[in-house]
């Protein structure tokens, strides 16, 4: 029986009372001071926390604040810590967790005020710094058809491509929490992917520059929290093996 | 490519080229944590030649020091032997330090995350450091009497350095901390590299970290028991201590 189907035969049941604590601060607000909220509210049938957010708002308290627009895991806005693990809201079914939960702003981004925080920002810095585009010399002609390209390889590009930049793996990164320069798994598994993509030209030593220090690939302490809380479950952990193996080669056989 | 990036702009011009460094110094990390892993789990299984019998143990002593080789014993060997895993172990802390949190905040940053986290290989982490820095004392000091005191090895020579000398308490930090070392290292390195991924990384790594666990209850299983042996001998022998142990009749010469 799958979380799903379990979170809707509960409607057989009484329904469950669950408690819902929130971490609340908004630094636009002069002197608002961070303090836990703690919400009541009677667990529905398939209820997902991103419904008994939305419950929470609407009738308890119109000022809280979170993020979502997809609510089917595909826009990564509604990210949080529940429970003190990193994940989406709307992918996470309150049937699955004890009826007392904790609910707190994803670490390190920039907080907008209680769940919400502004992943955006930070994620154009982190493509800025890795250049996250194709770079080509190729004039770009728009009537001419496109290179074809092997099957498995454009469903191994789109794999890695599938990254919402949620935050997720940011968050659940022990290494980033140390050193904010570290650029997590969202970085290398963008260079694994333009990588892997022909239309690019860069070669190892143009992504050596880029994440061959200890900013990159070599800061990477293989704790896997990203691997393990990834929500769109991209294979991180072998993508960071194996660019670590690449950038290595790179980096022996440098002359510096 | 590079170039023409170069060219682009004043900016990519001020741009600094990264270092080959930090790669080596990944690899460098890698490859002695390995070295000393297999060595570990090499030594303990040699020094637990004492639970077969004491003869067992004095002829694995013997063919150390090179007797099986040169027809006599060179404890020499054994300094060398000592000499070169130091300095592979003074190589692997150089390299490993900088993953050590190098402050206070970052320290305790990284104990708030693993405990609100749960998760369980970044706990593991935490092991490694603790038990990496307990084994700047411990291993230094074994290592360093290894080196200087190579012939003090045998059936009651290590029970006397066990029990009259006052080492088990070292020995059994170190064993623990070794022990716990060693394998969570292996894991973190097979992950780290990539090794034995196979089709499902997810599945494979399921698999090692159960490898892990059986391996550090195997070790510290067989490394307690041939310690108490070690003790017991050493309790016996504590009127006697420096007198070498001879070989049974029909033991090994």
């Amino acid at each position: 029986m799958n979380a799903l189907t379990k979170g809707l035969m509960m409607k057989d049941k009484a329904a469950r009372k669950i408690k819902i604590n929130i971490l609340r601060f908004d630094p636009n607000i002069p002197n608002d001071r961070p303090r836990i909220d703690m919400f009541e509210l009677e667990e529905a049938p398939g209820m997902t926390l991103f419904i008994a957010l939305n419950d929470i708002r609407e009738h308890h308290d119109a000022s809280l604040k979170f993020d979502f627009v997809c609510r089917a895991g595909i826009c990564g806005s509604c990210s949080m810590l529940i429970n003190g693990r990193p994940g989406l809201a709307c992918r996470t079914l309150t049937s699955t967790m004890e009826p007392e939960i904790m609910l707190a702003p994803l670490p390190l981004f920039e907080l907008i005020g209680d769940l919400s925080v502004y992943t955006g920002n930070w994620m154009r810095g982190l493509n800025e710094r890795l250049e996250t585009w194709i770079h080509t010399q190729e004039e770009v002609d728009v009537e001419r058809l496109e290179e074809r390209m092997e099957p498995e390889l454009a469903e191994e590009i789109y794999e890695l491509d599938r990254c919402i930049e949620c935050g997720c793996c940011v968050a659940g990164c022990g290494t980033i929490q140390m050193r904010e320069e570290f650029v997590g798994a969202v970085g290398l598994n963008k260079i694994a992917r333009y990588r892997l993509d022909p239309r690019d030209k860069r070669d190892d030593d143009d992504y050596y520059e880029l994440v061959g220090d200890e900013d990159g690939v070599f800061g990477c302490m293989t704790l896997l929290g990203c691997e393990d809380v990834c929500p769109k479950e991209l294979p991180l952990q072998s993508k960071i093996a194996y660019l670590r193996r690449k950038m290595v080669e790179v980096g022996l056989n440098k002359k510096d | 490519m590079k170039h023409d990036r170069l060219h682009k702009s004043v900016d990519a011009y001020l741009k600094l080229h990264n270092s080959s460094t930090p790669a080596r110094l990944d690899f460098v990390q890698s490859v002695t944590g390995f070295i000393l892993a297999l060595f570990i789990m090499g030594h303990i299984l040699f020094e637990a030649t004492i639970l077969i019998s004491k003869d067992a143990m004095y002829a694995m002593t013997r063919f150390f020091e090179g007797y099986y080789f040169f027809g006599e014993t060179y404890p020499g060997i054994i300094s060398f032997l000592a000499a070169a895993i130091f300095i592979i172990l003074i190589v692997h802390t150089l390299a490993a330090l900088r993953k050590f949190p190098s402050n206070y905040r970052q320290y305790s940053i990284f104990r708030k995350h693993s405990a609100e986290f749960r998760h369980n290989d970044t706990t593991l982490w935490l092991w490694q450091v603790i038990t990496g820095f307990m084994m700047f004392f411990l291993a230094s000091v074994h290592l360093y009497m290894m080196m200087t005191n190579p012939g003090d090895i045998g059936p009651f020579a290590s029970a006397d350095r066990i029990v009259s000398g006052w080492m088990w308490p070292l020995y059994l930090v170190l064993l623990i901390s070794v022990v716990l070392h060693t394998f969570i290292g292996l894991y973190r390195l097979a992950l780290k590299w990539g090794w034995f991924e196979g089709k499902k990384p997810k599945e494979s790594r399921k698999v090692m970290k159960k490898i892990m666990i059986a391996a550090i209850v195997f070790y510290i299983g067989i490394g307690l028991a041939a310690l108490g042996a070690y003790i017991v001998i050493g309790i016996e022998h504590s009127d006697k201590v420096g007198a070498r142990y001879h070989p049974t009749e029909g033991g090994q010469q």
